[in-house]
């Protein structure tokens, strides 16, 4: 009767040794690939040095005048633009500004990553169920798996630095965008679609004259979302190497520094908050033909 | 009517929804019925033998009541469904071999559709989508706002032409689907209960737009309806179909004066006969003018009746469009025609 009340698991030594061939074969895998993989980001790691220097070099008057311009254009609202101005003016005030410039840099090009690479998969998995069922199973995993389990293999392929960061970021961030990408265009209209099919749209006018347009507040919704699952990420990304807030935010924990943590950690909370208003309200934008009255 | 004004020819036509439709087909071929079929298969029988030639430059109703399978009969048209056996011809083409390609040239070219409830597309404004059967074909934006515009004129929204679709009334909303069906000169429209949507004041003005309309441009036109007042306002002919079959398919006033089974006779029971009926229809044949009134061949009952009140005994004389005597019709005739036909049964109350 052992076995009822012992689990019969496998044997320790067979447990270490099948831990040790995993471990070999991956290691193996990243010193026989690791460079060309390497290789193969290098672009990205320069497009993302790049864009970090910009916009640490450059002069905070311009950025913030820039910050502003974009976020009256994706909101039209006065009171999104005299808080971000303030916000970003009180970031500044209290010493932040270079490390808020990092994890914009990092965030913008994660969210740039992820909707390229995003939107084609969620159109794909819309038009085709045998796509969506293969996909969706490992968003879940994405969403799911906490991101110290995927940091380990990341940072044995690619060591520590912006680029296995970055990809942290995505893996984590990537999900909404693809799910509503998805979603958005199959809840377009059957009857409108229909319409299309009889004057003859090839599938291509449809996806980009009717599905894309009709579906755009929901794929909108899920560019929202990713921005604000990659700021989520930007600590937890820190351990890996990619600077920014929340570096500070880490050194803060260990030392127990609560002015220090609460400094950062709310810096990255007024980021979530206007990029989440400026695109909220861009998304309510797009939506115009749905509100009744003639404007 | 020769062969030669046959534009549509619907031969032999099945439609089984479900799986092992091929099974499900040699059922139905052997007269399973739609209950038994379902039970059996777990198949529903769409369409079972439809055969209907719809002439050209008419207006081909298609009656039924919903399930009948009407709107699936007429989405075979453009193969917006596929059927499960059968031919379709248009202009002597086989549609179902047409391929891929040159199917979507065919629904841009030859044939367009009216839809129930609409189908604009809201993101885009009254002008894109009247214009939007030209668009797909990569006309010039130029000259299909052109066209788009001279439509719009046409069934009167001149001036909504940057509204989108929900900042206008579902009449408004119907005209806008009207133009852009109209818009592609395609030879076919299609329209599925086009205007069941409306109240009973807009629908009888978007029938009479309609009208007015096909008198003008002779389209080949399928109109589907659940009303038979419709169907009879403004069908050439009247097809009947009941449970995916097709019942009777005739003369709008051969189906009121002979309906082939009960369900028609059912269906006809409600309206008001004298309104409907017309003299050719109940008259006694000669080429004898008589001592009434003379009256054209396409005068309803009521009128007749109006005419005859003066002097009931006196028979009106018929006459067809060009003037030549054709029957005369008595008091007699009059009451008889408007009684309801035999094979309704016998359960006559009032």
């Amino acid at each position: 009767m052992d076995w009822f009340f012992n689990f019969p698991d496998m044997s320790r030594s067979d447990l270490r040794e099948f831990k040790k061939t995993v471990d070999f074969a991956f290691t193996d895998f990243s010193r026989s690939y690791g460079a060309e993989i390497e290789g193969f980001f290098e672009p990205l790691l320069m497009f993302l040095v790049w864009f970090e220097k910009f916009f640490i070099n450059t002069p905070w008057p311009l950025i913030i005048f820039g910050i502003l311009v974009l976020a009256w254009i994706g909101s039209r609202s006065i009171p999104v633009v005299i808080g971000t101005f303030l916000s970003f003016m009180l970031i500044g005030y209290f010493g932040m500004w270079e490390d808020t410039m990092s994890t914009l840099a990092i965030i913008l090009v994660a969210t740039f990553l992820c909707i390229s690479i995003g939107i084609p998969l969620g159109i794909a998995m819309a038009r085709n169920n045998k796509i969506q069922a293969v996909i969706v199973p490992v968003l879940d995993v994405m969403q799911t798996i906490p991101s110290f389990v995927y940091l380990i293999p990341v940072v044995m392929l690619l060591g520590i630095g912006k680029v296995p960061g970055l990809i942290a970021v995505c893996i984590y961030a990537i999900p909404p965008i693809v799910r509503l990408t998805n979603l958005g265009i199959r809840l377009v209209d059957k009857d409108v679609l229909e319409a299309a099919d009889s004057f003859g749209a090839n599938y291509w006018q449809k996806l980009f004259g009717v599905q894309m347009p009709l579906a755009l507040p929901t794929i909108f919704a899920g560019v929202n979302q990713t921005i604000m699952m990659a700021l989520a990420m930007v600590v937890i990304a820190s351990m890996i190497g990619v600077k920014g807030l929340g570096l500070p935010v880490l050194r803060a924990i260990s030392n127990q520094y609560l002015a220090l943590g609460l400094m950062n950690g709310l810096a990255i909370v007024v980021l979530a908050i206007i990029f989440d208003r400026v695109t909220q309200k861009f998304g309510l934008r797009m939506q115009k033909y749905r509100s009744e009255g003639k404007d | 009517m020769s062969k030669n004004d046959v534009l549509i020819q619907v031969n032999q036509l099945y439609k089984i929804f479900g799986e092992n439709t091929n099974e499900a087909l040699e059922l139905v071929k052997n007269n399973m019925g739609k209950d038994e079929l379902l039970e059996k298969c777990n198949c529903v029988l769409g369409l079972n033998n439809i055969n209907l030639d719809i002439n050209k430059a008419k207006i081909q109703v298609v009656m039924g009541l919903s399930g009948s399978g009407k709107s699936t009969l007429i989405r075979h048209l453009n193969r917006l469904i596929e059927p499960t056996s059968g031919e379709i011809l248009v202009n002597n083409q086989d549609i179902l071999s047409l391929s891929q390609k040159k199917l979507i040239q065919f629904r841009q070219n030859n044939m367009s559709m009216v839809f129930q409830k609409f189908a604009l597309f809201p993101h885009k404004t009254v002008l894109q989508n009247v214009g939007y059967g030209l668009a797909v074909q990569n006309i010039p934006e130029k000259e299909w706002n052109e066209k788009a515009e001279k439509w719009i004129n046409r069934v009167g929204l001149d001036g909504y032409e940057t509204y989108f679709p929900g900042q206008l009334s579902g009449g408004m909303q119907q005209r806008v689907g009207l133009a852009r069906a109209l818009a592609t000169d395609a030879e076919i429209l299609l329209m599925d209960e086009a205007f069941s949507a409306l109240d009973p004041l807009i629908r009888s003005e978007m029938q009479n737009i309609l009208l007015d309309l096909q008198n003008e441009l002779h389209k080949t036109i399928i109109f589907i309806t659940h009303d038979l007042d419709e169907a009879l306002k403004i069908g050439d002919r009247i097809a009947i179909l009941r449970d995916g079959s097709m019942v009777q398919d005739s003369d709008p006033q051969e189906i009121i004066m002979h309906p082939a089974d009960d369900y028609v006779s059912d269906f006809i029971k409600d309206i008001n006969r004298a309104r409907v009926i017309q003299a050719k229809s109940i008259m006694t044949r000669t080429k004898v003018k008589s001592s009434g009134a003379t009256v054209k061949e396409d005068m309803v009952l009521e009128d007749i009746l109006q005419i005859m009140s003066d002097a009931p005994t006196k028979p009106v004389t018929i006459e067809d469009s060009k003037g030549k005597v054709t029957g005369k019709i008595e008091m007699d005739n009059l009451i008889e025609g408007m009684k309801r036909p035999k094979s309704q049964g016998t359960n006559i109350t009032g």
